[in-house]
């Protein structure tokens, strides 16, 4: 770690204006940022400590929620109301990381985690997400975890949050303030970007910008499920996630919403998926179609061509569990 | 002193003496100690496998305030070569470091730095920038360029090569084969207390207080490495939070220590950051079993080979006697049992959570199992029928067997049914389940060790010995042992470990030190009991006859008249009474094949979908003479099985071919066991003491639980979904590819 300066913002105006000058990081929960300190992967000169902002409120908004940035995880898991208008959302985040963690993680900074590929922690192999330019390690190496959706040439990596599947799912916008004081919105889907050439470039905001509320519509109608597909039981990222809400009547899908994890470098709205199981019958012939649909244009490359059968799989069953409990 | 069978305080399940202290955060470990002046010491690793360093740019790191100094090979203090004297133990033989420019493996540390904060020392680490000539390092045993050898001994001494009979002439005429082969991945110990040392130095001594298992072997590798003479060596080790076999022998962060103690004249503290573990600590290799069984169709097992491929560090001697549980298992009358390593450019390949036993019975038993499976029997029954008679590993009869006990009263336990009992397939909504059994058969050694044991004017007992307490539960049942004789309270008695100053053992490993160092307590306490009553009988007790002196709650009786030992002490004209004991394993070691037994059984759930397994239920039954403390006994093996799950389940430590260095090094990518995998886990103890065992009558236990638990998990796994996986880690993507 490399010695920075730290500065508590007072409000949220002040901390995107701090936040914009160069090499200037937010922390928050500092759940991810300090370990990549430690290992100088991450190197702010400037710290803006954006944990005591008064952006810690849950609230009803309508038929949708508004949920404060510096929310912490288990706050927004235990919820009532997001209990029962989004339980996907308390399932993703009760699935991801371990109770003292998601204790500290706040719901701003979760959206921002960092990937997790392990030649991206490893500063002395080339890695164009790191230091672009350098190459990626993983294609040649062990990519047991990484992308078969999304990736590019230059990066494999995957996006490792639960909760930013949920909230995808959802379609939930995010708050925006800017160092000069205005703000806007932004779909979550639109906040993270693909590797292509970039894959340093994660998101979609500008220096100092900084998230304070992500705002989720009315609930999709029918049942929700988020399954998490790892390889132990808890403390383990996904190799693949299914977040899905689907509403079936007299057996035909009324509506279906797909959103996957683990697999592509941001979290993957299945529009495809989607597209089959829209109005189809609520069989196993749709759902493994529609699941099929989404993977086809699906790249392994060596130890994570599983996934690509795997989320197959998972995505039938879900599907399927999904329509179970309708009508 | 022999024991009674019964015993009124050893043996039982008391609370660990020293748990209040730890659970408070009062237990120090080596990094915690306080040392007057100390620096920080932070390692700098290379990141080449292979090579030689051309240079440093140190001009960053040294411009940071708060930076003492920082060791390369061209200002470390000068040692002994690597891995001398060549006639010396490897935990003995000097540790070199520093001392010239070759890179032998990835993460070998190349510099070190010392400053006045560990803030700006890791900061300092970091900027250090190396240059290479990277050569080509051999990192894995499938290089074409690696060659296997015959290594001298195996782990234990034991020999490569047994064989006995014309096994390849029985295999090929048998009714029934089985030969599979089977692989494990590279493991990683992980204690949960890293590698750590703080070492100061006066200009002639050395004190290093450090987080290691053998305390008197650390001494003389610190003596061969920096020569010095072991007198001036004191190695303090009070508490360890883990060794797992990583803490055997001395490591690269004690080293550093001392050569950064030498060069500044500070106490140093270094302790290895996780990452830096996964980098260099001490591992278990991947290993390739080649099983064959030949068996007559009524299921008479004729002849076992097995046949055992591992790497070597190049300069690190060290087998693992894999194909060993083959020789001491089965009554065969054809036995062939191979090892062969293949020297490669990688950190100390050793000792790790039962060496042989743990991954071998992975392969022996899953294949006894598919052989079960070909004949249509009871897997429980064909080990019974098959059961060995004597090790034909050593060639000598067991001194005791009682794993076809173990066994029976598993399956008893377990609900054991046997195949032809239960439905061929059992599902629950999207959950296939089943069950498994395997045995354990583990070598129960006996290493030499002395003891002292005084009491004071106060009536206080202490033990002191160098014996280490890893988390076992050492300081808990030497206490027990010493209260046992003295008959007195548990509470009466101090236990001081850890310190090279006390009477030597051998340590914590191979799970002889609770039997080794407890009989050698056992003998001093005895001893002291005797003083005491000479004492009596000239003092307190004049006129009484020693043989008619009798020991009861903490007094001498003779007839009507008693006196308390802290009065038998005051009479004399000592501050303390003592005495010394040892304990040298006797001829029953030399003549007799030692072990301990167990049975593991496991039930498992798989989804049928994703192929992700849930071990439901675990139970072990384990013969291991006479249990010290049933407590921590107990806790022990369900350790053991923990681990098991993950030898199954999770653990694979990947090397990266194409530079030699570990690639998934946190505790989040190197996956142990957490809670939610690990479910209820039942252990039952049977047995009784053990006379040829030693005079405790006690044998291991430390690494009984692990053998046998991966394969009882893999078992079931083939058991709920016919699914056989045979490249253990048993991850879900080798199962939901067989599966329809």
């Amino acid at each position: 770690m490399r010695p920075f300066a730290y500065e508590r913002a007072r409000d949220p105006e002040g901390a995107a204006s701090s936040g914009s000058e160069a090499s200037a990081k937010f922390i928050a929960g500092g759940t991810n940022l300090l370990d990549l300190m430690k290992l100088q992967i991450e190197r702010p000169e400037r710290l803006v400590d954006v944990s005591r902002l008064p952006l810690s409120r849950i609230e009803a908004n309508g038929d949708g929620a508004r949920i404060g940035a510096m929310v912490t995880n288990a706050d927004l898991a235990a919820d009532r109301m997001i209990c029962e208008r989004y339980p996907v959302l308390s399932m993703a985040l009760l699935s991801g990381a371990s109770p003292q963690i998601r204790n500290k993680a706040t719901t701003g900074g979760n959206l921002l985690q960092r990937t997790r590929c392990y030649y991206f922690y490893d500063t002395a192999r080339p890695c164009n997400k790191r230091e672009p330019g350098t190459g990626c390690a993983a294609l040649g190496g062990f990519n047991r975890i990484h992308a078969i959706l999304g990736a590019s040439d230059e990066c494999i990596a995957t996006h490792p949050s639960d909760m930013a599947v949920a909230m995808t799912l959802l379609d939930a916008e995010l708050e925006i303030t800017g160092p000069d004081g205005s703000t806007r919105t932004l779909p979550v889907d639109d906040l993270y970007r693909l590797p292509d050439d970039r894959p340093d470039r994660e998101v979609n905001l500008a220096a100092g910008e900084l998230i304070t509320n992500v705002v989720l519509p009315a609930p999709p109608p029918g049942r929700q499920i988020y399954r998490k597909v790892r390889d132990r039981a808890s403390y383990a990222f996904a190799l693949v996630s299914v977040a899905v809400a689907m509403d079936v009547e007299d057996g035909k899908i009324r509506s279906a919403r797909v959103a996957l994890g683990g697999v592509a470098p941001k979290p993957w709205r299945a529009r495809a998926a989607e597209a089959v199981l829209d109005g189809s019958a609520a069989d196993e012939r749709t759902f493994r179609a529609a699941a099929r649909a989404e993977l086809e244009g699906a790249k392994g490359h060596g130890h994570d061509d599983f996934k690509i059968p795997l989320a197959e799989r998972v995505m039938t069953s879900v599907f399927a569990d999904a329509a179970k409990g309708a009508r | 002193m022999k024991l009674p069978d019964r015993t009124t305080i050893i043996s039982k399940g008391i609370d660990r003496v020293d748990g209040p202290l730890k659970v408070s955060g009062r237990a120090t470990y080596a990094y915690e100690h306080e040392v007057e002046g100390a620096a920080y010491g932070f390692i700098v690793p290379s990141t080449i496998g292979a090579g030689r360093i051309t240079g440093f740019d140190l001009t960053a790191a040294e411009a940071l305030p708060g930076v003492v100094a920082i060791l390369t090979h061209h200002n470390a203090p000068e040692q002994a070569p690597l891995a001398t004297p060549d006639d010396a133990d490897r935990f003995e033989q000097s540790r070199a470091l520093l001392q010239d420019d070759v890179v032998r493996r990835y993460g070998q540390p190349i510099a070190l730095v010392v400053a006045e904060t560990f803030e700006a020392a890791r900061d300092a680490a970091h900027r250090i920038e190396a240059t290479y000539e990277e050569g080509s390092g051999i990192f894995e045993m499938d290089d074409p360029r690696a060659e296997p050898t015959i290594p001298d001994s195996l782990d234990g001494g034991l020999e490569a090569d047994v064989c006995r009979g014309d096994f390849e002439t029985a295999f090929s005429k048998a009714e029934v084969q089985i030969d599979v082969e089977y692989t494990t991945p590279n493991q990683h110990a992980s204690p949960m207390e890293p590698h750590a040392a703080i070492a100061s130095w006066d200009g002639k001594k050395l004190t290093v207080y450090m987080a290691v298992q053998l305390v008197a072997t650390a001494r003389k590798a610190f003596a061969n490495t920096l020569k010095l003479e072991p007198e001036n060596v004191r190695v303090i080790s009070p508490y360890v939070g883990g060794g797992f076999g990583s803490k055997l022998g001395v490591h690269d962060e004690a080293i550093l220590a001392a050569l950064g103690a030498m060069h500044t004249g500070r106490p140093v503290k270094i302790a290895q950051t996780r990452r830096q573990m996964f980098a260099s600590a001490p591992h278990r290799g991947r290993s390739e079993q080649h099983v064959r069984l030949a068996s007559t169709r009524d299921g008479m097992l004729i002849g076992l080979a097995h046949e055992s491929r591992m790497p070597m560090a190049r300069d690190y001697e060290f087998a693992e006697p894999t194909a060993a549980p083959g020789r001491a298992s089965y009554n065969v009358q054809h036995l062939l049992t191979r090892h062969r390593v293949y020297p490669v450019d990688m950190p100390a390949l050793d000792s790790m959570r039962a060496p042989g036993d743990a991954i071998g019975s992975i392969g022996l038993e899953c294949a006894i199992d598919e052989l079960a499976i070909e004949l249509g029997v009871d897997p429980i029954e064909l080990r019974i029928k098959n059961d060995a008679q004597r090790d034909l590993g050593v060639d000598k009869p067991f001194a005791s067997r009682d794993l076809v006990e173990c066994l029976r009263a598993g399956a008893e336990r377990f609900g054991w049914e046997p195949p032809e009992k239960r439905p061929s397939r059992r599902r629950e909504d999207n959950w296939l389940v089943g069950i498994g059994v395997a045995s354990a058969v583990r070598p129960h050694m006996a290493m030499e060790a002395t003891a002292n044991v005084s009491i004071d004017r106060e009536g206080v007992v202490t033990a002191r010995l160098d014996m280490t307490d890893i988390g076992t539960g050492t300081y808990t049942i030497l206490a027990q042992i010493v209260a046992e004789v003295l008959t007195v309270d548990t509470d009466r008695v101090k236990v001081e470990l850890g310190d090279s100053l006390f009477p030597k053992c051998f340590g914590s490993g191979g799970s002889a030190g609770a039997s080794s160092s407890g009989s050698a307590t056992l003998d001093a306490a005895t001893k002291l009991v005797d003083r005491l009553i000479e004492q009596a009988v000239e003092g307190p007790l004049r006129g009484a006859k020693a043989k008619a002196i009798t020991l009861e709650d903490g007094r001498l009786v003779a007839g009507d008249e008693s006196v308390s030992l802290a009065d038998v002490v005051r009479a004399s004209n000592e501050a303390t009474l003592d005495a010394d004991g040892a304990y040298e394993p006797g001829p029953e070691h030399d003549e007799l094949a030692q072990y301990s037994y167990g049975a593991q059984f496991a039930q498992v759930a798989v989804a049928a979908d994703s192929g992700e397994v849930r071990v439901r239920r675990m139970l072990g039954v384990f013969s291991a003479g006479r249990i010290l403390n049933q407590k921590t006994a107990r806790s022990q093996l369900i350790g053991g099985m923990t681990f098991g799950i993950g030898a199954a389940l999770f653990e694979d430590a990947m090397v990266d071919g194409r530079y030699g260095g570990f690639v998934n090094r946190d505790l989040a990518e190197y996956h142990l066991p957490v809670h939610a995998d690990v479910p209820h886990i039942e252990v039952h103890l049977v047995g009784a003491p053990d006379p040829k065992a030693n005079p405790l009558g006690s044998k291991g236990i430390g690494e009984l639980g692990i053998c046998g638990a991966a394969a009882a998990v893999g078992n079931a796994i083939y058991d709920a979904t016919r699914v056989r996986v045979r490249d253990f880690p048993i991850t879900l993507d080798k199962i939901f590819l067989g599966l329809d």
